[in-house]
This record gives C-alpha cells, sequence and structure tokens, in this order.
C-alpha cells in the first residue's frame, strides 16, 4: 500500500488551490498539491476580463470602497450570500490584488490625462488625475455601481495563475500532476486525506493528511453547452458529497454566462459589454434598454442572460444553421482598444470563428458558466459536519455569491478565500488536538474500496457505456435544468437523472489498459457528475420560488418569506439515487443590508416577515451614527472583523482615503 | 529606455497569422455546407511505452467533417466512437491553457483552435518531440516546464519578502506594464520547443520559452536581480548561447510571441555582461 503523509493535502492546482498552499507552507506545514493537469493549465487561466477590488484609482472609479462592493455583491446575490463572508471578502480583496501586484503580475495602469471611451453606445472623453498615473486600472463590469474590475488586458486569469503558480515553485511546493482524488478518507467525523489515482500508471495511492483542502473548481461539464473547461466535471464536489457527511449548498445556483460564443460555447469576456458593446438582435436592434433601463447589457449576469433567451423566445433572433443566436457588436470601441485590452477575444474570433471583431458582430448565445454551489464551509473554509475538509474557490460555498455571482467575483474570490482560508488552515493544523491517529486499517479498507470499483468497471462485465450515460445527462440538464425552470421539466429531469444513475452502476469498460485509460475515467467520474446533476435538479425543482440565476417561470417571484434560506445536499446512503435536502435559514436580523430590490431586474418579491423590522432598525442606527466614519457605522450593523485571520485584518488605502499610521493601526 | 529596445530581426515575418478578416478562417477550404461533407483521413502516431508490446506505427482513422469542426472535436469523436486507446490532452479546448500542442502536418500548433477546413483532407498528427512521451499524442510538458522554472526562477525575486497589503501598490508606466504582459502571454504550451533544433541536441536547453521568460522578468523593475544574476541563469551553451538563431520557435509560437528579437536582445545583454 502506497501512504504519502503531508501536513496539508491540497487538490486542485488552480489559483485558489494554489494561494492556500502557499499560505499554509508559509506557516511552516508541509503541503503538497494534486492536480488533474500542470497547475498552470488549469481554468483559472480562462478568466479573462477582471478581478473585482475596490481600488477607486481610475475616475469612474472614485467614490469606490468596500461599502460599494458590498452592496453591490449582496443585491447581485439576491439577497443568497451570507453578508460577513461579503464583508470579509471585500476587505480582503485590495489587499489580494496589492500582493499580486508585488508578485509581478503586469496589471493595467492608469494613464494620467485624457482618453476616449465608449459607455452607453456614446463616445465620451474622460480625464484621469495625475495622482492616479501608474496606479492599478479598473473598467467597467455588469451589476456594479462604479468601475472596479482591475485587469490585464483579458487574460487577467492567466497572469494571476503565472504569478502564483510560480510563486508556489519558489516555495518550493510539490505538485503532483496528473493525479486525481477519487473518494476523501474518513470516519464519518474527521476527514484524513484521500485516496488518489495516478492518472498515466492507474496507480492508487493514500495520501494522509491532517488537513484535506478541496479547490477543485466548478462543474460545468454536467451540461453540454458551457463555457468550462473540459477538465470541470465537479469531481471535487462530489467525492466530498459521497461522504455521506459533508453537505452542498446551493447547488441548484447555476450561472449562465451571456456571451458564450454560438455554438461552441468559448467564452468572450464581460469587459467586451464592460467597455461598451452592445447585445443586438436579429434585425440589428439594441434590445436590453427596452428590458432594463438602468443597467443595460450592464444588469447581472443572471438577467441579461435570461433577457437574452425571452428575445429569442420572440423570435427575435439570428438565424443560422445551428440554431438562433445574438449578436454582441464591439466594432464601435475600435482597432486600438480591442489589439490592447480584448486580444484573446479578437483571437477566440479569429481562430474559432473566422471573424475579426474589429470589423465583424460576434455571434453569441448564454452558456453555463459557473457553480454558485458547493462544498458547504462555514467563514474559515473548513465543512462544519466533517472536521479537517476545507474548500476554496469555486468549489466551495462559504457562500460569498449566493444565487448568482458577479463578474470579476470569481477570480478575486479565488485568491481572497486562497489567502484567507489558508491562514485558517494554519491555524488548525499549529493545534495540538488536530494531530491525527488514523490506523492504517482505514486506510486499507478505503483504498481497497477504490480499487474493487476500479476492477468492477474494468473487469465486472457491465453492459452500459459510460460516453452514452454522460451525453444523456449533459442533454437533460441543458434542456430542462438551464435558464428557464419549471416543476414539470424538474420533475422529469430527476426521474431521467436517477435512471441515469442507476444505469452507470452497470457501466462496462471496452478499453482495459489500467493505466492512463479515457474511457475508464469517464466512467467512474460520470457516476459523481450525475450525483451533482441530482442535486441541483432536485434543489431546483423543491425552490418553489425565483431568486438570482435560479429562475422557476411556475414561480417567478423571488419569496423570501419561504426561501431566504441555503440548500444544503447531502448523499445518505451509496445505494440512494436522490440526495437528502435540509435548509438553512438566513437571519435576516443579523444582515448589515435588509432584502429589497436589486436595482436591476424584477421589481416584485415576498418580503420575509423580519425585513420591516430589520431595514427600520439599520435606518435608525443609520441616523444615529450620522457623522461617523464609515468603518464604525459598518461595525455597528454587522460587526465581522473578529472573523477575518488577524493579519488580514484593517483599513485599505486608498487615493482619497489615505491611511495614517493610526488608521493602520486601529483596526 | 534604450536599453530595453528590441533588435529587428529580419526573417520575422515567416510565422503564419491567423486570418485578419473574415475571408480567412471561414472562406478557405471548401465548406461542408452545402455539398457533401468530406471524408477526413487522420493519421496519428500511435505508441504507448506502457502497454506491454507497443511499438510506433502510424493509425489511419477515417471521419466525416463537420461544420466548425476543430481537431479537439474530432479527436475526441474519435475516441468517444471508434478508439477509446487514443491518448491525447485538451483542458480549455479555447487556445488560452496551452494542454494541445502536437506536431500538425509537420509543424507544431494548438490542435484545439485548428480547424479542420484549413486543413487537407488528410491530416497528420504526431506527439511533440523533446518532451517525456506520456501516450501517442499526450506529452508530459509540465514536467518540463517545472524543471525549466525551478532552474531559471522564473518568479520576481523581491527585495523584501514582507509586503504591507494595506498600503497603496507601487506605481508603474502603463507602457511598461503592456510590453511585461507581452511578454507574460506564454502559455508553456511546448511548441517553440518542440520545434527548435538545440533541444534537440541539448537535453537542458532552455529552449525559447525560457529566454523570454528571463527577458520578462530583466524587464520588471519589481524583479531584483542583475544581468550578473541572469547570465548565472543563461549565459552558456544551455541557455542563451546555445541558441542557432534557427528562429523555428518565433515562427510556431501561437500566442506571436517576439521570441527571436527577444532571444537576440538577451544574448546581447549576457555578451556584454560576460565581457566585463
Amino acid at each position: 500500500m502506497n501512504i504519502v503523509y503531508t501536513d496539508v493535502l491540497v487538490i486542485g492546482g488552480g489559483l485558489a488551490g494554489l494561494r492556500m498552499a502557499i499560505g499554509a507552507k508559509r506557516r511552516g506545514h508541509s503541503v503538497t498539491i494534486l492536480s488533474l493537469v500542470p497547475p498552470k493549465r488549469s481554468h483559472s487561466a480562462a478568466a479573462q476580463g477582471g478581478m473585482q477590488a475596490s481600488l477607486a484609482n481610475v475616475i469612474k472609479a472614485q467614490g469606490d470602497n468596500e461599502d460599494v462592493h458590498f452592496e453591490d455583491t449582496v443585491r447581485g446575490s439576491d439577497w443568497g450570500a451570507d453578508q460577513r463572508v461579503v464583508r470579509m471578502f471585500v476587505n480582503t480583496a485590495p489587499k489580494a490584488i496589492r500582493e499580486l501586484a508585488a508578485w509581478g503580475v503586469p496589471w493595467s495602469r492608469v494613464k494620467k490625462g485624457e482618453r476616449d471611451v465608449v459607455i452607453n453606445s456614446k463616445k465620451v472623453t474622460i480625464t484621469e488625475r495625475d495622482e492616479a498615473h501608474g496606479l492599478l486600472a479598473q473598467r467597467d463590469f455588469g451589476g456594479t455601481k462604479k468601475w472596479r474590475a482591475c485587469f490585464v488586458s483579458d487574460g487577467t486569469g492567466h497572469a494571476m495563475l503565472y504569478a502564483i503558480s510560480d510563486q508556489t515553485i519558489a516555495n518550493s511546493i510539490p505538485v503532483h500532476e496528473r493525479t486525481e482524488a477519487l473518494a476523501l478518507i474518513h470516519d464519518g467525523g474527521r476527514c484524513y486525506g484521500a485516496i488518489v489515482r495516478d492518472l498515466t500508471t492507474g496507480v492508487l495511492s493514500a495520501y494522509v493528511a491532517k488537513a484535506t483542502a478541496m479547490a477543485t473548481g466548478g462543474a460545468g461539464r454536467i451540461y453540454r453547452v458551457t463555457t468550462n473547461a473540459v477538465i470541470c466535471e465537479g469531481i471535487g464536489t462530489a467525492i466530498a458529497l459521497e461522504t455521506g457527511v459533508a453537505a452542498l449548498g446551493n447547488m441548484e445556483a447555476v450561472q449562465f454566462h451571456p456571451t458564450g460564443i454560438f455554438p461552441a460555447g468559448i467564452l468572450v469576456t464581460e469587459g467586451c459589454r464592460g467597455d461598451g458593446g452592445l447585445l443586438l438582435d436579429g434585425a440589428g436592434h439594441r434590445f436590453m434598454p427596452d428590458y432594463e433601463p438602468e443597467k443595460r447589457e450592464l444588469a447581472s449576469r443572471d438577467v441579461v442572460s435570461r433577457r437574452m433567451e425571452e428575445h429569442l423566445k420572440k423570435g427575435k433572433g439570428a438565424k443560422s444553421r445551428f440554431g438562433d443566436h445574438l449578436w454582441l457588436d464591439i466594432t464601435q470601441l475600435g482597432k486600438a482598444h480591442i489589439e490592447g485590452n480584448l486580444r484573446e477575444v479578437k483571437e477566440i474570433c479569429q481562430y474559432f470563428l473566422g471573424i475579426n471583431p474589429i470589423t465583424d458582430r460576434i455571434p453569441v448565445r448564454p452558456a453555463q458558466h459557473y457553480t454558485m454551489g458547493g462544498i458547504r464551509t462555514g467563514h474559515t473554509g473548513e465543512s462544519a459536519t466533517l472536521t479537517g475538509l476545507f474548500a476554496a474557490g469555486e468549489a466551495a460555498c462559504w457562500d460569498l455569491h449566493g444565487f448568482n455571482r458577479l463578474g470579476g467575483n470569481s477570480v478575486a474570490e479565488t485568491v481572497v478565500a486562497g489567502m484567507i482560508v489558508g491562514e485558517f488552515i494554519a491555524d488548525f493544523c499549529d493545534r495540538p488536538d488536530n494531530d491525527i491517529d488514523i490506523s492504517t486499517g482505514l486506510v486499507h479498507e478505503f483504498l481497497h474500496r477504490e480499487q474493487a470499483k476500479i476492477e468492477h468497471l474494468l473487469h465486472g462485465n457491465g453492459a452500459e457505456d459510460a460516453t452514452a450515460l454522460r451525453v444523456a445527462m449533459q442533454e437533460i440538464m441543458t434542456a430542462n435544468v438551464g435558464i428557464f425552470r419549471n416543476g414539470q421539466d424538474l420533475e422529469q429531469a430527476v426521474d431521467v437523472l436517477q435512471d441515469l444513475l442507476r444505469r452507470s452502476r452497470d457501466i462496462g469498460v471496452k478499453y482495459k489498459a489500467p493505466g492512463a485509460n479515457a474511457e475508464l475515467v469517464t466512467a467512474y467520474r460520470v457516476q459523481k457528475m450525475l450525483k451533482l446533476g441530482l442535486c441541483v435538479a432536485l434543489g431546483a425543482l423543491t425552490r418553489t420560488e425565483s431568486r438570482g440565476a435560479h429562475f422557476r417561470e411556475d414561480y417567478p417571484q423571488r419569496d423570501d418569506a419561504r426561501w431566504l434560506k441555503r440548500t444544503l445536499a447531502t448523499w445518505k446512503n451509496e445505494a440512494d439515487t436522490v440526495p437528502t435536502l435540509a435548509y438553512e435559514q438566513l437571519d435576516v436580523m443579523a444582515m448589515e443590508l435588509p432584502p429589497g430590490w436589486r436595482g436591476y431586474g424584477a421589481k416584485d418579491y415576498i418580503d420575509h416577515p423580519d425585513t420591516p423590522q430589520r431595514a427600520a432598525s439599520v435606518d435608525a442606527l443609520r441616523k444615529q451614527l450620522n457623522g461617523a466614519d464609515r468603518f464604525a457605522t459598518q461595525r455597528s450593523l454587522m460587526p465581522y472583523e473578529h472573523m477575518l485571520p488577524e493579519r488580514l485584518r484593517g483599513a485599505n488605502e486608498r487615493l482619497d482615503e489615505p491611511l495614517d499610521d493610526a488608521d493602520h493601526d486601529r483596526h | 529606455m534604450t536599453d530595453t529596445k528590441p533588435i529587428a530581426f529580419a526573417n520575422g515575418g515567416a510565422r503564419s497569422a491567423p486570418a485578419e478578416t473574415g475571408q480567412g478562417v471561414a472562406a478557405s477550404g471548401e465548406t461542408p455546407s452545402g455539398g457533401s461533407p468530406r471524408r477526413l483521413q487522420i493519421s496519428i502516431l500511435r505508441y504507448n511505452p506502457q502497454e506491454p508490446g507497443s511499438t510506433p506505427r502510424m493509425q489511419a482513422y477515417d471521419l466525416e467533417e463537420a461544420d466548425g469542426m476543430t481537431l479537439f472535436i474530432a479527436l475526441t469523436e474519435l475516441r468517444e466512437k471508434h478508439d477509446p486507446s487514443l491518448h491525447f490532452d485538451f483542458v480549455c479546448r479555447a487556445g488560452i491553457c496551452g494542454s494541445c500542442a502536437m506536431v500538425i502536418n509537420g509543424r507544431p500548433g494548438l490542435a484545439c483552435r485548428t480547424l479542420t477546413k484549413e486543413l487537407d483532407r488528410t491530416i497528420t498528427l504526431a506527439p511533440l518531440p523533446v518532451f517525456e512521451l506520456i501516450a501517442d499524442l499526450s506529452v508530459n510538458t509540465g514536467k518540463w516546464m517545472r524543471a525549466m522554472s525551478e532552474r531559471l526562477e522564473t518568479w520576481v525575486h523581491l527585495k523584501e519578502e514582507e509586503i504591507d497589503l494595506s498600503r497603496m501598490e507601487a506605481r508603474m508606466e502603463p507602457e511598461l506594464a503592456q510590453k511585461i504582459y507581452e511578454l507574460d502571454r506564454c502559455i508553456e504550451c511546448g511548441c517553440c520547443v518542440a520545434g527548435c533544433g538545440t533541444a534537440r541536441m541539448r537535453e537542458d536547453f532552455v529552449g525559447a520559452v525560457g529566454l523570454n521568460k528571463m527577458a520578462r522578468f530583466r524587464l520588471d523593475p519589481r524583479d531584483q536581480r542583475t544581468d550578473a544574476d541572469y547570465y548565472e541563469l543563461v549565459g552558456d551553451d544551455d541557455g542563451v548561447f546555445g541558441c542557432m538563431s534557427l528562429l523555428a520557435c518565433h515562427d510556431v509560437c501561437p500566442k506571436q510571441l517576439p521570441l527571436s528579437t527577444q532571444i537576440a536582445f538577451i544574448r546581447r545583454k549576457m555578451i556584454a555582461t560576460g565581457w566585463k
């Protein structure tokens, strides 16, 4: 039996995993990272347009700060987010981006003086302040009051991932590439690491660790049309679910990005619209102002995607042999801007569509993009039910995004959560009572069980074809659990998925090689992906309201009275064909921003009974504290700072908010 | 800043540029719509060192072309419907992650963004040379790149380890940030190494990917290293003096990085440093 020991086992080599690993390593713990692919090939690299951090350097960002970022994020989430986690996040984002700036990320910078930009379809000249020259620049993104998305041309994720990955190498942290965790080792209360398969040789090993940290990204590939990389199959989330102990939060909250290129589904960044790009229909008409006069193309992603599909349903799309689509038009931004700030978009258009976005419109249609749900953790990133299991980034639900994530908040979350959870993991490992005492018998039992499953797939003479099951799953998820949902379609989806899950227990793999074997990999993954699909579909069926990205045609209103709560899914027994759902109430009386209208999208919703009372007490407190500094006001509404690791506390300096030494130490 | 001005190279135009207009990719080759679709013949160099008795051989597959088909779509279809034993790597399938570099009709390139309609009916695919072969078209670029990064220390060497995260970021000229990003766009796909004559002869040659990184960090004012430090890293035949200026690296780079000018520039700087 191969056993590898490490203090911290990080599963996933994208931004969140790497940043957690660096944090734990710098605190003196041994760390091993597992990654399906070389870390620089992780899906983090595909983030294009920007990272939200309220630096307020460009003139259109002036007045931005943590408070504005907080409100945008909570409204974006449709009040599904944990507001204390949002506070932790918005306060750490400027610190995270400044760390990355020091580590060498070539962030685009402010140039003083006049420049032409396109705002709401008009050319406008704006003047950048002299004193902002050379600081990090911001661009506009959807659902935000201020320009806040810091960017590296449109290769933001790539540049961040390379800088952090190189820091991992600088810190001598080993990455075991081309390995996959198949199961978590646990005793029903404590996690001890994972059973890991070498994807080249097929050999299984046990990795035993004090702390196990999941950072395996999203599960977009349970859908047919997705912007996600082919490795984003949610396997990390699924193996947490398969413990039967750890819970998944809000899996029905799935984001569809407005601008996947049609029909391939490859992403073109929200920066296209942030920089002034328009959405046009088949007749060349700009339709978004008709639906969303307030934010137009720059409402939140859930709203824009829904409006696009609504417009397509009216027959207003452009026709093509692959079906109907809409147009993204960035031609008015000009050659210099596109070649400077949207060059990846230009490459994608050239190579995959054979068009030039400087002169041609881009065919687009919404595509699955982001998994808001994930492994449910507290604010420290640790599971409440499985000690020693941590999660961060898209794989986690701590819960920053609620029912809709704002563009640019995901790459920000990866590094922010990486910093915060990395510290908490180090704290966890520092405590002597977290030393582990595990019998090799338990390790062997888990290893043997996983080996037996693989043997069964290879030599059990099963009759089912893994690829066919995966295709059927992707079809039903896309058709019935997409942007517009209803009870009948969702019931059908749950039935179909259950049937597929039962059939997946009888998969037979035709190619018998024990080592590198894509068919075998598909076989064991589809069994896990179907469970995630069921969490999404059953969660969506049960949630009889519309909130953020979860839209029910038969229940179109947000219903705070009944549904201001988080879905928790667990998989109690291996033989089950549906997850067990439970709910966790959100406490309106503790909210800094009580539920209300988002500022875009539907205006009618059903209030929670506590909302008027909480809104009144928040108003009264604000009046009473009128004149107090914004930090004091915030503290009295919803204290959170004690929840942050000590070294990440404190105010952030800005041009308009200089930090004197007293400020620096005060927090 | 005459110091960082790159030296122009005469043969920079040899690389194949992507289509600049709508007539490019879309109109080249016959489109499958309308008439009957083409039958593609995809010939793949097969060899799986893990499989007992496996020997290198060419294997041809017949496949019907579809609209908008890329080599990603074609290979996936071959594996799912015809031959589950095929090995290859794709991750982002959007030309961003660098996983899928292979030798396409004799030339290293990214398979995911190669449209079959740009190619003849007969397509030959082989794994990238130089890198450790995993099986068929799958090679271990990750291992090679990590070793190169460790050796060249491809990270910003800061003056101070602790950064005050509450304070404003250090300023940088916008043009300089853009110049650094220009070189930072490398996706470590391995095409430049696969196309390199020196890399075939010298096992430890750092390749254009490594030399480009040296140029990138040298340009970065946050990095405290001096030319003397860089000389220690690349001032030998496994570094910049191993380059024979064949410049296939420049021609095949999928990100169109200015590799020929950067290598020439670094070589000049290293000669000047070594001379002292």
